[in-house]
């Protein structure tokens, strides 16, 4: 059993259709990455899958480890092993990082039967967390991502997949906004957490992050649907030739700048 | 009698008045006849009156209440104010039960000399002109509740501190309710004096022991003098069935400092007006609210800021949390006047809305009469940000968990600027118990 199976899904915002019939499979220890251009629906069916109300599901399945994903909310989704990192990591001030990671742990733990995690156990926990992404203890005592900069708050995302994890990540255009220098302590955080067990879903514009983290598959995203699906040098060659050949009658897909 | 209104306090008053005249003393009878008086030329206010328009006070003029007796309050034992203290903080306390001080209940640690912090009846009795400046920052004139209390005050607090002394540990003024078979009113009155760079910290809490209702009409006098530095929080946590009427006004001298804290966690229907002056150069001024409201409570923050002179910085922030189909005001005044070059002043209201049922209105104001100056107000009302959630939940923590938090932080700017920490943990925990979605996350806040 694939660890997710997507079928045949479409999903729209309010009027607007903004996935035409999506299918794909991802198997347990998998990284697929998929890439597509501005408005293509690469972010909305990373929402879709973390369970974002805006989005509407007109039809369509999506199995998780042999469960009905769309039926699930959220914080379940999230209990039962799915994690996004957000393109747009959300500043909550006055909530500490620290605080809603040791509360999200919990509530995870909580629903699996495991026991809760004290403020000591919790610390051993995410220290070689920190550590592996750069992070120093005061980052721990500020509010989530509040005044954190773009590279901070991806990092804080990668960071909470490290402590957290989960079986299968979901990460949205992480790569976004990161100087070369974060690029690859983000990289770095993701290739530490692969594993056979665990598969990822890599949401990106550019090839950038791809050149250190290397996916088992590509998928090309165009106007609500996989166009084209391939191996590792297929985002190589999207690299090369940009989007501009994707461009289809309805489809309003401008050439991207890469 | 059962009617309540205007009359039926005259009638009260009347009353007193013999019991003044046969006794041959207590604070100025003829200052009280006036105030007697003038408030029943201006009854109670009503939401024609432009300050009252969103605070409907009939309940209050139509229940017969009683101005609590002087008695001792026998039925209240020591472990019974224990919800209501700061726990570790070692403070002086003055408990008073309906308006009434109580000695048996209060504790005085030692303070340095020349300082005072006596009962207002005591203070009176040992030294009847201990009492000479009480009044002359709260004309009564024009306002009702001030008149009343005037009229009716049997006592409250001195807190005196002469030139130049600190006190380093707060004072604690406790004011309890505890009602008998009928409603009753009780009338604290409070004067709190600060010497030339003196400093203190005084406390004032309001609270009941049942849940009977009753009317409290408070009055604090504040006068600070150059370069004292006053730290004065007001925890109002009064009964469910409670009114609160309260008026806290301030002079401020030369580069004195005052931080106002406010917080309104209880009662029914409640109006405070918090006001300051600034009467000479270089003062500073924090002024901090919280109301944090449920049900089909009614609270009405009233604030007013005077720049009467040059080089003041004034810095408000008021934030307001509403649940299920309560009510809030806040409504800030600042002038700076014509004198009031140099002058800083930043005001902001915040509101969070709960439920659709929660209404708030919002008025910040400015009025500018100087021309070099650098004022800024604003003002929100708005919900739990649906991006912040969904953020939340999508790390595995429950919708219900997940809106006590984002509550909470919003509460936490206002609990964080508590500086006495027992206070802030007493704080801390009222308002995590307030927290409108059940248990959720409550043990982790």
């Amino acid at each position: 059993m694939a660890l997710l199976e997507i079928r045949n899904l479409h999903a729209r915002v309010k009027d607007k259709e903004i996935l035409r019939g999506i299918d794909m499979t991802v198997e347990a220890g998998e990284v697929h990455a998929i890439m597509g251009p501005n408005g293509s629906g690469k972010s909305t069916l990373a929402q879709v899958l973390a369970g974002r109300i805006t989005y509407e599901v007109t039809q369509g399945t999506v199995r998780y480890d042999g469960k009905d994903l769309l039926a699930m909310k959220p914080e379940d989704r999230a209990r039962e092993g799915v994690f996004m990192a957000f393109q747009y990591p959300v500043e909550i001030p006055g909530v500490g990082n620290a605080y809603f990671l040791k509360a999200a742990l919990n509530a995870i733990r909580r629903y699996r039967g495991q026991p809760e995690l004290d403020a000591m156990e919790f610390l051993e926990l995410v220290n070689d967390r920190m550590k592996l992404l750069a992070l120093d203890e005061s980052f721990m005592k500020r509010s989530l991502n509040d005044g954190f900069s773009g590279g901070e708050k991806k990092r804080n995302e990668i960071f909470q997949m490290a402590v957290i994890q989960p079986r299968l990540a979901v990460l949205d255009e992480t790569d976004s906004g990161l100087d070369i220098d974060a690029l690859r302590v983000v990289s770095n955080g993701i290739n530490t957490l692969r594993s056979k067990d665990r598969a990822m879903v890599v949401v990106t514009h550019y090839a950038r992050l791809l050149e250190y983290v290397t996916p088992d598959v590509v998928h090309v995203l165009s106007n609500g649907r996989i166009v084209k699906s391939g191996g590792k040098e297929l985002a190589h060659e999207l690299e090369k030739t940009g989007y501009a050949w994707l461009e289809t009658p309805d489809s309003g897909a401008k050439p991207a700048a890469v | 009698m059962a009617a309540g209104g205007v009359d039926a306090f005259v009638s009260h008053f009347q009353s007193l008045e013999q019991a003044m005249e046969r006794g041959g003393r207590g604070w100025r009878l003829e200052t009280r006849r006036a105030a007697i008086r003038r408030f029943a030329e201006l009854g109670f206010p009503t939401t024609k009156d432009e300050e009252w328009k969103y605070t409907n006070v009939a309940p209050i003029a139509r229940t017969a209440f009683r101005p609590a007796a002087a008695r001792d309050p026998h039925g209240v034992i020591e472990e019974r104010l224990e919800p209501f203290t700061f726990g570790v903080l070692k403070c002086t306390q003055l408990v008073f039960v309906n308006g009434h001080h109580s000695p048996r209940l209060s504790w005085r640690r030692s303070l340095p000399a020349g300082v005072r912090v006596a009962s207002l009846a005591e203070a009176y009795r040992d030294d009847p002109g201990a009492l000479q400046a009480l009044g002359r920052l709260v004309p009564f004139e024009s306002e009702p509740f001030t008149a009343l209390n005037t009229a009716f005050f049997q006592d409250g607090a001195l807190v005196d501190v002469p030139p130049g002394t600190a006190l380093e540990e707060p004072v604690h003024l406790l004011f309890l309710s505890s009602a008998g078979v009928e409603p009753i009113a009780s009338f604290p009155r409070n004067l709190i004096r600060l010497g030339e760079r003196s400093r203190a910290t005084v406390i004032e809490t309001y609270a009941a022991l049942d849940g009977a209702p009753y009317f409290t009409d408070a009055v604090t006098e504040i006068a600070l003098g150059p370069e004292a530095v006053l730290d004065h929080y007001k925890l109002q946590r009064e009964g469910e069935n409670a009114f609160h009427v309260a008026r806290t006004e301030v002079l401020q001298e030369r580069a004195s400092n005052l931080a106002s804290s406010n917080f309104d966690l209880g009662g029914a229907l409640v109006r405070n007006d918090t006001n300051t002056k600034f009467a000479g150069e270089g003062g500073e001024l924090a002024m901090n609210g919280l109301y944090m409201l449920a049900g089909k409570q009614h609270v009405d923050n009233h604030t007013r800021i005077d720049h009467a002179a040059p080089s003041c910085a004034s810095a408000e922030l008021y934030k307001g949390i509403l649940d299920g189909a309560s009510r809030g005001i806040f409504n800030g005044k600042i002038f700076v006047r014509k004198e009031a070059q140099k002058t800083v002043a930043r005001q902001t209201n915040k509101n969070l809305l709960l439920s659709k049922g929660a209404f708030v209105d919002s008025t910040p104001g400015l009025m500018i009469l100087a021309d070099d100056v650098k004022c800024n107000h604003g003002s929100t009302i708005g919900q739990l940000s649906d991006d912040a959630l969904f953020y939340m939940r999508s790390r595995g923590i429950d919708e219900a968990a997940a809106r006590n938090m984002l509550t909470f932080a919003f509460a936490g700017e206002m609990i964080n600027r508590v500086k006495v920490a027992p206070m802030r943990v007493k704080v801390n925990e009222m308002v995590v118990r307030r927290l409108p979605y059940g248990h959720a996350a409550r043990e982790d806040l």
